[in-house]
């Protein structure tokens, strides 16, 4: 369950690959210009589109954390330069107030801008493309409602060949299945439409779902766990390994508000994802949690219980010093630390987040109450932190210890990236102090 | 155990989980970080270990043994600040003054590391400290000026 | 050698004088008159050598009662003697609020201190060196007035020069001062109304011994309490014999509901005081009120009324009438340095450092607290973080002098843990502000009616029943009962009255004696809310009008040094009628003389919003302030400029958060204030010169103004007025939520 800037430094790598044919030319198509239109007064409309935005994350890419709203210039690194998010406010220059309804809904099916230009993928239309047309009108009425902002495009980055956007064709041709989505007659209408959504507006798998060498998401292996900006995407189907078995109920609640008080709050690329949907009608959000759960099973929580573990090594005693005030304290979830028998962090399949989130804390949200764990990067050298990992994993979890080449490469990976997903704020929208303490 | 502070390797007597906070203060009696929250969400206890910005109060002392420590001291005197030290005196950048130290010694892991950052790599550096009189606009002032000096 | 670089405790221990000047030790003074028409704090301490003290090695020593609180206030009096003295100023040393040392001034607080204080020092060094030259004058038999002094030097008409020092070895000055004195003409002013670096703050930026927090007495001892879990909490049960068994735990101290624990070292003590709260059986019995209808609930407590303003005329007919409610929540000091004092109790004499804002009250409150004689109990003044306000430097002050009753003979040292600062330091009360208006077809304002409800804004110690230890004590006293206070300054109703001409105008403080949470002073006290409301709704009015903002106010006001300071911060920003902010950036505006008799401020500001998150952010202030005479320009300008960042925080994020039973805003995370993310891009301070006139304080002038004026931006920004503190971002989205 995380956001889209998934894979893109696969996705990018993966057109390489596919670009054999860099003759192909670019319809250069240019659109006569439009006047913005006027923003629509349906009411009705305009809020299933803002909810429906939400759901998608529309935001989080494509505003910048000192910007506006949706005015775009989100840099996407990646190992050929950089791509960035464009501005999707109705402003007629800079934005898309030049674009009619049939070029918005061509762009969620074909991935294609207004003038017929492929898109790079980071925006996710392989997921998109099963957004129905009424549910992209909404959408579209919604973005045309909002404020425009003149906010440039700023140029992309990219090196040959992959600065050649016609080369996207081959990578589609490839790998895009354009598409509406179809329900499942034997399943309920709750299971279908938590399915359409999952598989389509909020592209779960965008992260989710391990990509391959193409950079395309992996077929057959949907949702077994992924990746975004540095951290692992945990596994949100029977693979998962979440230590408490996930309830439709907590997993609605932790969608709402962003923590769960027993599977704690979300962090790094998860937290803007719950912090949207915290305004999601909680119809759509439980409709998502019957179609995950009923993925998750029941088996879920299968683990001996934690071991005894020695208290006298230098791991112990870290925790002790600098652990145990928070996740051994008096202050419940989602201010508190989680108790980390309950962190999927520690009994996930991965120690990648363990180490972000050691590394990084959980910033401050300006002005909002939010969790916060403090930033351990420059406290703890490499090999404590692999022994503080190693040390957690047998005291809290009771599975299988992570081997010590995978604690490596894992810690190496989140020092190399981690920290650019770290800069989300964790947990929901607002979240009030008075009421976080009783379990939602 | 030993720790290295500010040039010097002394003998400490505290418990292992001890946070480098209490040790430094009551142990070796430096005033430069103080507590603030003890929780990692204010900045005014940091301190530099091999040069990069950790919170004192949350990290135990038995982890810095093979660490170079440097505090607020170890920056300079009040008759020979820091070049740091001296920009924020130049800019008067103080009200009550107890949030500084954090301030002082995160600016110099940034310039250690920036030499000549940008405002938003500044503001981004500062994000961890608060300040509550409001002295922020003469911090940022006081930490270019130890850039460009 | 510079004060501030002394090790503050071996000044306080040295200059020990006899000091006995309360009023009515005063009356017995010898040859004492009625020092009532006297200046300033002369009034508490008429003597010049409470205030002024020179050694024949001609070392001079200025005295004052208030405290250092990072306002810069040493330098700021030591610049104002220095000048009188014609002294350079590196030659002078002070000695701050210290019950054995200096006059009893109160409390620091209400931005008095230049006017007590300053004004005090100014006159008794202007005396003193008159004295001096007429001392000079008799020895060199010559007139007074051919002698001048320079540099510490009297010179004579001849030539003559002789030191101070030497001067003064021959003469007392232990003089009762004169009403007036002969001052040093503004024109030639040296030291005054020039930014002199503050003397404290190279100490501070080094990591000098500056703080209470630093202070390590031989054979100190750590402690830590362990408050109750919420207001009210009895203690059931409490086995604390494993904690006291612990090594380096050396007592735990069991007093009522009284509980902390003493150890060795710091470290164990907090560990010890974990270990004992979760042991610690409470009974919880109070119900507070629901936060999100406080509002609701302030007006429903029963108050006192009191009309305070009461100017009535016909109000023309077709005069159109509007009003609007103002609110503001319960907020916090929020102090970086959690409350920390000393104390120490030695063959039945307790010495208490504290970073208190009055040292001879909370003297008071000890006695009181341990049933000692005041006599037998000194208070010295250390400083700690920034207050804003009476926060738990007092609280901290009797928990430190109660468990060394019981552990006497070692120094005690406590420190409060952050949550505990959060959740027990005494509140900014909670409160409401309606007004209406009305206006006739010229856009004139032809009545106003006001109306603000609130606790009382003090419940500083004097009595021990304001201090927590003395709550919670076994032998308990009750908190003293709350009183309004008085106008002109004003507490809940402090800046109630509006400075408009308005031809007709009532104003109504309707007291509220109950307090639900723990209340005490916040900085700028109920200004901060009725600035807000009087200058919101001004704005409000002003676009009911069809007026620039701006204008609007100047057509209502008729003081002219508040006119001036309007017309200057106007200018510097770049405010004109009609125009817009750029970017979708909403502008605005706002203005009041602190009190109704301090400094004049007014404020014009930037603010962005994101209309779909509802962030909101001040992205640029410009200031300006007439303080009367600048003493130090530069410390005025920062500490407007503190203001402005902290009402800031205050106006757009902040409010205590409790649940029936608990506050449960405890820290950083769930009460955030602002960061380096949201600090705008530029703060302007301009001052207006008033060479020559009476101090003007000036540290909470900016509060309201910076409050108002951003609400008034962001109604710009928005289109849509908020007229609830704080202005969050789920207030001011524009669909959701
Ligand atoms: S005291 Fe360490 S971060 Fe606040
Ligand atoms: S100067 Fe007082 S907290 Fe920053």
């Amino acid at each position: 369950m995380t956001k889209v800037r998934a894979g893109m430094t696969k996705v990018v790598a993966g057109m390489t690959a596919a670009l054999i044919v860099a003759g192909c030319a670019s319809t250069e198509a240019r659109a006569p210009k439009v006047a913005a239109p006027k923003p629509p007064q349906d009411k009705a409309l305009l809020a299933r589109g803002e909810a429906l935005s939400a759901l998608g994350n529309c935001r989080t890419c494509h505003t910048r954390p000192d910007g506006k709203s949706y005015a775009g210039g989100v840099p996407f690194k990646t190992a050929f330069g950089t791509v960035y998010s464009t501005n999707i406010t109705p402003d007629v220059e800079s934005g898309i107030g030049a674009w009619t309804e049939t070029d918005f809904i061509r762009a969620m099916r074909e991935g294609v801008d207004r003038g017929g230009h492929n898109l790079y993928p980071v925006f996710p239309y392989d997921h998109f493309t099963h957004v129905t047309d009424e549910d992209d009108r909404a959408i579209y009425a919604y973005l045309m409602s909002r404020t425009p902002v003149k906010a440039p495009h700023p140029h992309n980055e990219l090196v040959f060949p992959v600065n050649i956007r016609a080369s996207l064709g081959v990578w589609k041709k490839l790998y895009f299945k354009p598409g509406p989505h179809h329900d499942d007659p034997a399943r309920s209408r709750a299971y279908n439409r938590g399915a359409y959504l999952v598989e389509g507006l909020g592209h779960c798998g965008g992260c989710h779902t391990p990509r391959n060498a193409a950079g395309a998401e992996e077929p057959g292996r949907e949702l077994d766990g992924g990746e975004a900006e540095g951290w692992h995407a945990y596994a949100i189907n029977a693979r998962s390994q979440a230590p408490v078995p996930w309830t439709e109920a907590q997993m609605t609640a932790y969608l709402k508000h962003g923590w769960q008080a027993d599977h704690g709050v979300s962090r790094g690329p998860m937290a803007p994802v719950t912090d949207e949907l915290g305004d999601v009608p909680e119809e759509d959000l439980r409709a998502i949690a019957t179609y995950l759960v009923t993925l998750m099973g029941s088996h879920a929580a299968q683990h001996a219980p934690a071991a005894a573990q020695d208290t006298s090594s230098e791991a112990a005693t870290i925790y002790a010093g600098a652990c145990a005030q928070c996740h051994d304290g008096t202050q419940p979830l989602p201010f508190g630390g989680i108790a980390l028998p309950h962190s999927i962090g520690v009994s996930g399949e991965s120690p990648r987040d363990l180490f972000n989130v050691i590394l990084y804390g959980l910033p401050a949200a300006e002005g909002e109450a939010a969790p916060m764990m403090p930033a351990f990067e420059g406290a703890f050298d490499d090999r404590q932190l692999t022994q503080l990992a190693a040390w957690l994993r047998v005291r809290f979890s009771g599975r299988e210890p992570w081997t010590e080449a995978q604690l490596e490469h894992e810690l190496r990976e989140a020092r190399r990236k981690g920290g650019e997903g770290a800069r989300y704020p964790a947990g929901g929208n607002a979240i009030d102090p008075a009421k976080g303490s009783s379990r939602p | 155990m030993k720790l290295d502070v500010n040039g010097q390797v002394h003998d400490i007597a505290s418990e292992p989980d001890t946070p480098l906070l209490y040790v430094l203060r009551d142990e070796l009696h430096l005033n430069g970080a103080k507590y603030g929250c003890g929780l990692g969400q204010c900045g005014a206890c940091t301190v530099l270990a091999d040069g990069e910005a950790i919170f004192s109060c949350v990290t135990p002392v038995s982890a810095l043994g093979g660490r170079r420590i440097t505090t607020l001291e170890g920056l300079g005197t009040a008759a020979r600040p820091g070049a740091v030290q001296r920009a924020f005196i130049e800019e008067q950048a103080a009200q009550c003054g107890f949030c500084i130290p954090g301030m002082i010694v995160r600016a110099e892991a940034l310039l250690r590391a920036h030499p000549d950052p940008t405002e938003a790599q500044i503001r981004t550096a500062l994000q961890p400290h608060l300040c509550r009189c409001g002295t922020h606009m003469r911090i940022l002032k006081a930490v270019r000026r130890a850039a460009k000096a | 050698m510079r004060p501030a670089r002394r090790d503050f405790l071996r000044r306080s221990g040295a200059l020990v004088v006899s000091f006995a000047l309360s009023p009515a030790a005063r009356a017995q003074q010898p040859g004492g008159h009625d020092a009532d028409g006297l200046p300033g704090s002369l009034r508490v301490a008429p003597f010049l050598d409470s205030w002024i003290r020179i050694d024949a090695g001609g070392a001079i020593t200025v005295c004052t009662g208030k405290a250092e609180l990072g306002q810069g206030i040493k330098t700021a009096l030591l610049q104002v003697a220095a000048e009188e003295l014609r002294v350079p100023f590196e030659r002078l040393t002070i000695v701050t609020a210290d019950t054995q040392a200096t006059a009893n001034e109160g409390f620091t607080a209400g931005s008095t201190s230049m006017q007590d204080s300053g004004t005090a020092i100014r006159n008794a060094a202007a005396q003193v060196r008159e004295l001096l030259e007429a001392e000079a004058a008799r020895r060199w038999n010559t007139g007074v007035e051919g002698v001048h002094s320079d540099g510490g030097f009297a010179m004579g008409p001849g030539g003559q020069r002789a030191a101070y020092g030497e001067l003064a070895s021959g003469l007392s000055l232990h003089v009762q001062a004169k009403p007036a004195s002969r001052f040093v003409d503004p024109r030639d002013y040296r030291v005054v109304n020039r930014p002199i670096p503050r003397v404290d703050i190279p100490g501070k930026v080094a990591g000098d011994v500056a703080y209470v927090h630093d202070l390590r007495l031989p054979g100190m001892l750590h402690a830590r309490v362990v408050r109750p879990p919420g207001y009210g909490a009895k203690l059931v049960a409490l086995d604390a014999r494993a904690v006291e068994s612990q090594p380096g735990v050396v007592k735990v101290v069991r007093d009522g509901d009284f509980v902390a624990v003493v150890a060795e070292r710091e470290w164990t003590a907090v560990k010890a005081m974990r270990a004992l709260a979760e042991m610690a059986k409470w009974q919880e019995s109070t119900r507070l009120p629901d936060a999100a209808s406080m509002p609701r609930v302030v007006l429903g407590l029963k108050s006192e009324d009191t009309v305070i303003h009461d100017k009535r005329a016909t109000v023309p007919a077709g005069a159109r009438t509007f009003e609007a409610a103002y609110t503001r929540p319960y907020q916090i000091h929020g102090s970086i340095g959690p409350a920390c004092a000393v104390a120490h109790l030695e063959e039945g004499k307790l010495t208490v450092w504290s970073h208190t804002q009055g040292v001879y009250p909370d003297r008071q409150a000890i006695a009181e607290l341990l049933g000692m004689p005041p006599a037998k109990v000194r208070v010295i003044h250390a400083e700690g973080a920034g207050c804003y306000g009476h926060n738990a430097a007092d609280d901290a002050a009797g928990d430190a002098a109660l468990i060394a009753s019981h552990v006497p003979g070692r120094p005690i040292r406590v420190q409060w843990m952050r949550e505990q600062e959060h959740a027990w330091e005494p509140f900014g009360p909670a409160m409401v502000a309606k007004v209406r208006a009305a206006m006739d077809a010229s856009g004139r304002i032809v009545d106003w009616d006001y109306g603000v409800w609130s606790n009382t804004h003090s419940m500083r110690p004097g009595p021990a029943g304001n201090l927590l230890a003395g709550q919670h004590a076994a032998k308990a006293f009750k908190p003293a009962p709350p009183r309004p206070l008085p106008q002109p300054a004003g507490g809940g109703d402090r800046n109630a009255i509006p400075l408009y001409a308005f031809p007709s105008a009532h104003v109504v403080h309707h007291f509220i004696p109950e307090m639900p949470l723990r209340i005490s002073a916040l900085r700028a006290l109920g200004a901060y809310l009725n600035v807000f409301a009087i200058e919101s709704f001004m704005d409000e009015l002003a676009i009911a009008a069809g007026a620039d903002p701006v204008e609007f106010r100047l057509r209502h006001l008729e003081d002219a040094r508040g006119r001036d300071v309007i017309q200057l911060a106007a200018s510097r920003f770049g405010w004109k009628p009609g125009v817009r902010a750029e970017g979708g950036r909403g502008r605005g505006f706002a203005f009041a003389r602190y009190k109704n008799l301090a400094a004049y401020c007014a404020i014009a500001c930037e603010v962005d919003v994101d209309a779909e998150s509802g962030r909101a952010r001040l992205v640029r202030a410009v200031a300006a302030v007439d303080s009367g005479q600048v003493v130090n320009p530069d410390g005025l300008r920062n500490q407007i400029e503190g203001a402005i960042l902290q009402s800031a925080s205050w106006t757009l994020y902040e409010a205590v958060s409790f649940d029936a039973a608990r506050v449960r805003s405890i820290d950083w995370a769930t009460y955030p204030i602002l960061r380096f993310g949201a600090v705008p891009e530029t703060v302007e301070v301009h001052i207006v010169d008033r060479p020559g006139m009476p101090f003007l304080g000036s540290g909470e002038a900016g509060q309201g103004p910076t409050g108002a004026a951003i609400a008034n931006a962001v109604a710009d920004a928005v289109g849509r007025r908020v007229r609830d503190i704080p202005l969050k971002a789920a207030r001011l989205r524009s669909t959701r939520g």
